[in-house]
């Protein structure tokens, strides 16, 4: 592909070069307006980005150095109040996302294998577009569902646990497209000289399939998680902040950083705000480890075909 | 990798060799573990399909108790009271402002997302191709809540003199009038739009630059050959290769924003009930996401909860809508590529 490009690039230079006048002016100026305007859009998109990073790590960067961050929670501080630290929001924040993984990746995986190694028909394409849907069903929509299920229906209290649930919802489409994306790519003649040796078919599937494929489904996870960790909405219905270390799913408050910045978010005092974007930044940092942690993977471990 | 946005281009992109790659279908013994296993593969595509039903089923059964006890038309209406035994409320603001911020981020994400798409895949050098992309992608790793502190804290206040300068000059048109007086505030319909494209701008670049790197050399050689430049080659090949695949990452995009929840929370300043009607997109407002998570603390009672649900299920069904769509437009674009 790459090196196709350079071969295209050559062709109009060159004739360019040699003063051959089969271009109008109009067309060539037309092609250079065109080469900018894509120079530029790139350009355009990057400004929000190192805006947004370079606000955040401005008004954020200051808290996380002190060790206070990290190992303490704002249990008895005000919003009046310097210090405190997010680990109880951190520490929230993670038990979630776990939870959710737990539940959400074996379905996910074999929503995945089942799509590519045993769909066929109307039923495979039913679930592929069920998969499609679930992708949009927008994350309030997600935590509506939840409700109108474990609290209006069975009355349960709105705990950590109904959070996983909603976000099990938003991350099994994610690792169910990747699995899939990552099963197609295992060559089929690995299957089929599984096959010819007579190993039956959910053999091949879990000791040939699966092991070439692994790197990617991991990846696969691994941003499906940073997906789910900086979802809020779920949050703001199931799930209400406390300022203690919490470690419950099933019984009351657990506080994670979504929460902690919305509700900082709405103190107007400065130790408050600055807290709202250190907790800000932590969040975009732990999102940021588990993409590039993907990413790792995926590089080091592409599916060798 | 467009997995980060949830999209796949394999879903979206036919196999290059044109052969379905995966046989074996009939590699199944019938023994012990094959057939727990097929089960087990199978449930979970079963699981999947009864979740999104249940979602529907859930929604719809506690909506609509709500909805019979409604005093106001629920489409049309702009009211919203929904405590007493006399609720009256209607989306019409809702659906308004939800649609008019959405169509607002595409109009800017679309373009944007196609030419950054384009970059990526016809024109940056080699060595800024792949970090250019990652870059981008890079946009969809920010929570939307940091884009919701972000829009009203850091670039909220920059976007009012562009509001009262397109007041000012487009001011004659329903839109861009200052009738209610909002262009001084960054709470505005309009700007929500401009930081929804920012939030669905990696979505539409991702699935974009996959089918834009899938146009086939020899279409691109063709154009070439025959004197195109380097436009005109982009525009009679690679374009019409991926318009499909532009539309359905726009719909994706369309999706996203549309169920966006807390950045337009924090940025979109609510109007307060009864407010009269206006087009103009210097105005606040709630999207149906933002109003049920403003109002989540209102829960208390089946009926409350019940209206909440009821615009849940008209954003569920809008999105699906879209999503479809979307699904539709990459089926054709199968039927007839190769």
């Amino acid at each position: 592909m790459t090196t196709l490009d350079t071969t295209f690039d050559a062709v109009p230079r060159d004739t360019a070069r040699t003063g051959f006048k089969g271009r109008s002016s109009g067309r060539a100026v037309r092609n250079e307006i065109a080469r900018i305007v894509m120079w530029a859009s790139f350009l355009i998109a990057m400004i929000p980005l190192v805006w947004i990073l370079g606000s955040v790590v401005v008004k954020g960067g200051q808290l996380l150095l002190a060790s206070d961050w990290w190992t303490n929670s704002q249990r008895g501080i005000t919003a009046r109040h310097v210090g405190g630290g997010a680990i109880h929001a951190i520490q929230g924040t993670l038990i979630e996302a776990a939870a959710t993984a737990v539940i959400a990746v074996p379905v996910a995986v074999l929503t995945g294998i089942y799509l590519v190694e045993y769909g066929r028909g109307a039923l495979a394409r039913a679930v592929s577009f069920m998969v499609d849907i679930l992708t949009g069903v927008p994350s309030i929509v997600a935590a509506l569902f939840i409700y109108a299920v474990w609290v209006t229906t069975f009355g349960f209290q709105r705990v950590g646990f109904a959070v996983c649930l909603t976000l099990v919802l938003l991350m099994i489409p994610v690792v169910v497209r990747s699995t899939e994306e990552m099963l197609k790519l295992v060559p089929n003649e690995l299957r089929e000289a599984s096959y010819a040796l007579g190993v039956p078919k959910w053999k091949t599937v879990v000791k040939v399939v699966l092991p070439t494929a692994f790197s990617g489904i991991v990846t696969g996870v691994l941003l499906g998680l940073a997906r789910i960790m900086g979802e809020t909405a779920p949050l703001l219905i199931l799930g209400p902040y406390t300022k203690s270390i919490a470690t419950d799913l099933f019984g009351g408050l657990m506080p994670t950083l979504p929460t902690m910045i919305n509700t900082d978010r709405q103190q107007a005092l400065q130790p408050a705000v600055d807290r709202v974007w250190a907790a800000s930044l932590t969040l975009i940092l732990l999102i940021l480890v588990l993409n590039l942690a993907g990413r790792v993977v995926s590089r080091y471990g592409k599916v060798r075909a | 990798m467009s997995s980060l946005t949830g999209a796949s281009a394999v879903d979206h992109v036919p196999d290059p060799s044109g052969h379905s790659p995966l046989g074996g279908a009939r590699a199944s013994t019938g023994r012990l573990g094959d057939r727990l296993f097929g089960g087990a593969a199978t449930g979970a595509g079963l699981l999947v399909i009864a979740i999104v039903t249940l979602i529907a089923v859930f929604l719809l059964s506690q909506a609509v108790p709500a909805l019979s006890r409604n005093g106001a038309n629920f489409l049309t209406s702009t009211e919203w009271n929904v405590a007493g035994d006399h609720p009256r409320f209607g989306i019409a603001n809702l659906l308004w402002t939800t649609v008019a911020s959405s169509v607002i981020a595409m109009l800017i994400a679309v373009p944007l997302g196609v030419g950054v798409a384009l970059f990526v895949t016809q024109y940056a050098p080699r060595w800024l191709s792949r970090p250019a992309a990652s870059l981008v992608d890079l946009l969809a790793a920010v929570p939307s809540i940091v884009y919701g502190l972000w829009g009203a804290y850091v670039f909220g206040p920059h976007i009012t003199g562009l509001q009262s300068g397109l007041s000012s000059v487009l001011g004659w048109i329903p839109f861009f009038s200052n009738s209610t007086g909002g262009v001084d505030s960054s709470g505005t319909i309009f700007f929500i739009g401009i930081v929804l494209s920012i939030m669905v701008l990696p979505i539409v670049t991702a699935l974009s630059r996959e089918v834009f790197a899938q146009t086939p050399a020899t279409h691109k050689e063709a154009a070439l050959a025959l004197g195109a430049t380097r436009w005109e080659m982009i525009r009679t090949a690679v374009l019409p290769f991926g318009r499909p695949g532009v539309i359905s990452a726009s719909m994706l995009g369309l999706g996203r924003a549309l169920g966006e929840t807390v950045a337009v929370a924090i940025i979109l300043s609510s109007l307060a009930n009864g407010t009269g009607w206006s087009f103009s997109l210097f105005n606040g407002g709630e999207t149906f996401a933002s109003k049920i998570a403003n109002n989540a603390g209102e829960f208390d009672s089946p009926q409350k909860t019940g209206a909440f649900i009821a615009a849940g299920l008209v954003l569920f069904v809008l999105t699906f809508i879209v999503n479809a769509i979307a699904r539709i437009v990459i089926e054709r674009r199968k039927a007839f590529t190769e």
